[in-house]
This record gives structure tokens, C-alpha cells and sequence, in this order.
């Protein structure tokens, strides 16, 4: 078995209250602030993607595997970036 | 007549990404599951971008708090799976047992609540191909709360996403039962729990998914 997981584990708990905390906060940047629209849209992709990397690298263990299972694990970001932005100009710019 | 040995590597075999075959064919079928989701969210965010008029405001159609609390069921059902695999790390049988069938109840509640949560909405008039006429959504509409002309792109848009993601829940959920039988019948152990391990690996990627899909589909 892979030598990462012989170290001892993360506090999953604190993880999940982490990710709980994050919840209600962007539960209540939606609907109790009054930021503009553009920076709300921000903000909340901003608190989804801060939730989504905390997922994958606690829970999934990106942050205690190789480089190259890291690697491998982010390459179709960068693509799925690019498939999104690449459709969109045809809407905004 | 000379012999070409086509079929002859070039080289020896080698350990790639330093993980077991079934990890890294996991995480290869998360890569295009990434792939999958993106082509749903990318959709969907070139039709919301370029739709015909403005979106329906969050919270009018969609149930937030109902939803709220499955993100946070979904987030939980993370953590429990996450420790019945470091239960497993540690050699606990027991923990093992209790954390799998705790995942598969929170899994089982969150299809539960979607479930409901259709059912809800088609009943209010929110359909596939927009709102039902004579239903009350249909009275937003009429009233101005709702925009009409958006409400067919909205409708296909969220069952499609929502229900993707629905599916891919019941089937961690199906396969979770199937690990947790195994567990029972000891199937795993400290030196050997590729299983646990795998199938963590797919129902976080799901937790993942729901993150972003709960940001974009409920609260923008």
C-alpha cells in the first residue's frame, strides 16, 4: 500500500466543520449581503472552489500523494477552463 | 523469413504514479468524469450567459434551506467515508463497518430528499420544458416574479445537472453497499483495502461536484 497513508491522518473533523463553516457562509453571502452582482458571483465561486480543493486534498489525500498522481489529477482543469472560456466569447466578447 | 516482434515493448515495464492499478484507473475515470460535468456546467453557463432575458432569482423556484441541508448531508457522508478508510488503515473491522453503513445512509438520505425535491417542484409546476401552465409557479409568471422566457432553459438545465449527479450518487451508493458486505465478510483489511480506498476516492469526487453545482445552480 502506498507508504502516505502509514503517516498518521489528517483531523477530519476539523476538515468537516471547515467545510461546514464555509457552507453557511456562502449560504449567507447569497442571500444577506448586498454586494454587487458581479463581485457576489466571485465571491461564491471563490468559497466553492476553496470547498472543492479542501475536499480533494483532505478527504481525496491530493496533498499527501506524488507529484505525478497530482499531475494526473489536475490535468483536465486546465482543458475544462478552456472548453468553458473558449464557448463563452462567444456570449461576452 | 525473419521474425519482427511487433508486440515487444520498448522498454520494461515501470511503476508509473507510484499507486495500485485500480487507484489510478479511478482517478483516470475521474479525469473524464471531470470532463463529463464540465461539458453539463460549461452548457450551462453558456445558456444562462446567452439566454433570451433574465434567470429566475435564486430561491423563488428552488428550495434553499431543503437543499442546504443535503449539502451539508452529502459533506457529512464525505467525512464518514473518509474515516471508515482510515478505520480500515488502522485494522478497526468495527469502525470500518460503522462509518461504511453511516456513508450509505447519508448517500441513501440525500437521493431520498432529491427525490423529494423533484416531486415538490414538478407539483409547483417546475418541469423539464419549463413551467406547467395553471400551476404556481405559473401565477409567478404571470405576476412578473418569474421570467418566462428563461424557464425552459432553466427547467432542462437543473434536471439535467441535478439529475446527473443524482445518478452518480445512487450509484455510489449501490457500490457502497456492495464494499460494506464486503467489509462484513472481512474482505479487507490493514494491508489491503484498495476497495474502501477506491470507492472513497469516486464519492468525493461526487462532494465535489455537488460543491460547485450547489453554488451554481442554487445560489447564483
Amino acid at each position: 500500500m502506498d507508504l502516505a497513508h502509514r503517516k498518521p491522518h489528517p483531523n477530519y473533523l476539523a476538515i468537516w466543520a471547515y467545510l461546514f463553516v464555509l457552507t453557511i457562509v456562502e449560504v449567507a453571502v447569497a442571500f444577506l449581503s448586498h454586494l454587487p452582482r458581479n463581485l457576489l458571483l466571485l465571491a461564491l465561486v471563490f468559497l466553492a472552489v476553496w470547498k472543492a480543493a479542501l475536499v480533494a486534498l483532505y478527504f481525496m489525500h491530493l496533498r499527501f500523494e506524488g507529484n505525478r498522481l497530482r499531475i494526473l489529477a489536475a490535468a483536465p482543469l486546465p482543458l475544462a477552463f478552456i472548453l468553458v472560456l473558449a464557448v463563452i466569447t462567444e456570449f461576452r466578447w | 523469413m525473419a521474425h519482427v516482434a511487433v508486440m515487444e515493448p520498448p522498454a520494461a515495464a515501470e511503476r508509473g504514479a507510484g499507486v495500485y492499478n485500480e487507484k489510478l484507473g479511478m482517478w483516470i475515470f475521474l479525469g473524464s468524469e471531470v470532463m463529463f460535468f464540465t461539458a453539463l456546467i460549461g452548457s450551462y453557463i453558456i445558456l444562462r450567459v446567452g439566454a433570451p432575458g433574465p434567470w429566475a432569482p435564486p430561491g423563488v423556484v428552488l428550495n434553499i434551506p431543503v437543499t442546504a441541508f443535503n449539502t451539508f448531508l452529502l459533506i457529512c457522508s464525505s467525512v464518514s467515508m473518509v474515516k471508515a478508510f482510515a478505520s480500515i488503515v488502522d485494522g478497526d473491522q468495527q469502525k470500518l463497518k460503522f462509518w461504511l453503513l453511516a456513508t450509505i445512509l447519508c448517500g441513501a438520505t440525500f437521493v431520498g430528499i432529491q427525490v423529494y425535491e423533484y416531486a415538490h417542484l414538478i407539483h409547483r409546476g417546475f418541469l423539464p420544458s419549463g413551467i406547467r401552465e395553471g400551476s404556481e409557479l405559473a401565477e409567478l409568471v404571470a405576476r412578473g416574479t418569474l421570467p418566462a422566457a428563461t424557464a425552459g432553459i432553466y427547467g432542462s438545465t437543473f434536471y439535467t445537472m441535478t439529475g446527473f449527479h443524482g445518478f452518480h450518487v445512487t450509484c455510489g451508493v449501490i457500490c457502497m453497499i456492495w464494499v460494506f458486505f464486503k467489509a462484513l465478510r472481512g474482505g479487507y483489511s490493514a494491508t489491503d483495502y484498495r476497495g474502501v480506498e477506491v470507492i472513497g476516492l469516486y464519492w468525493h469526487f461526487v462532494d465535489l461536484v455537488w460543491i460547485i453545482l450547489f453554488t451554481i445552480v442554487y445560489l447564483v
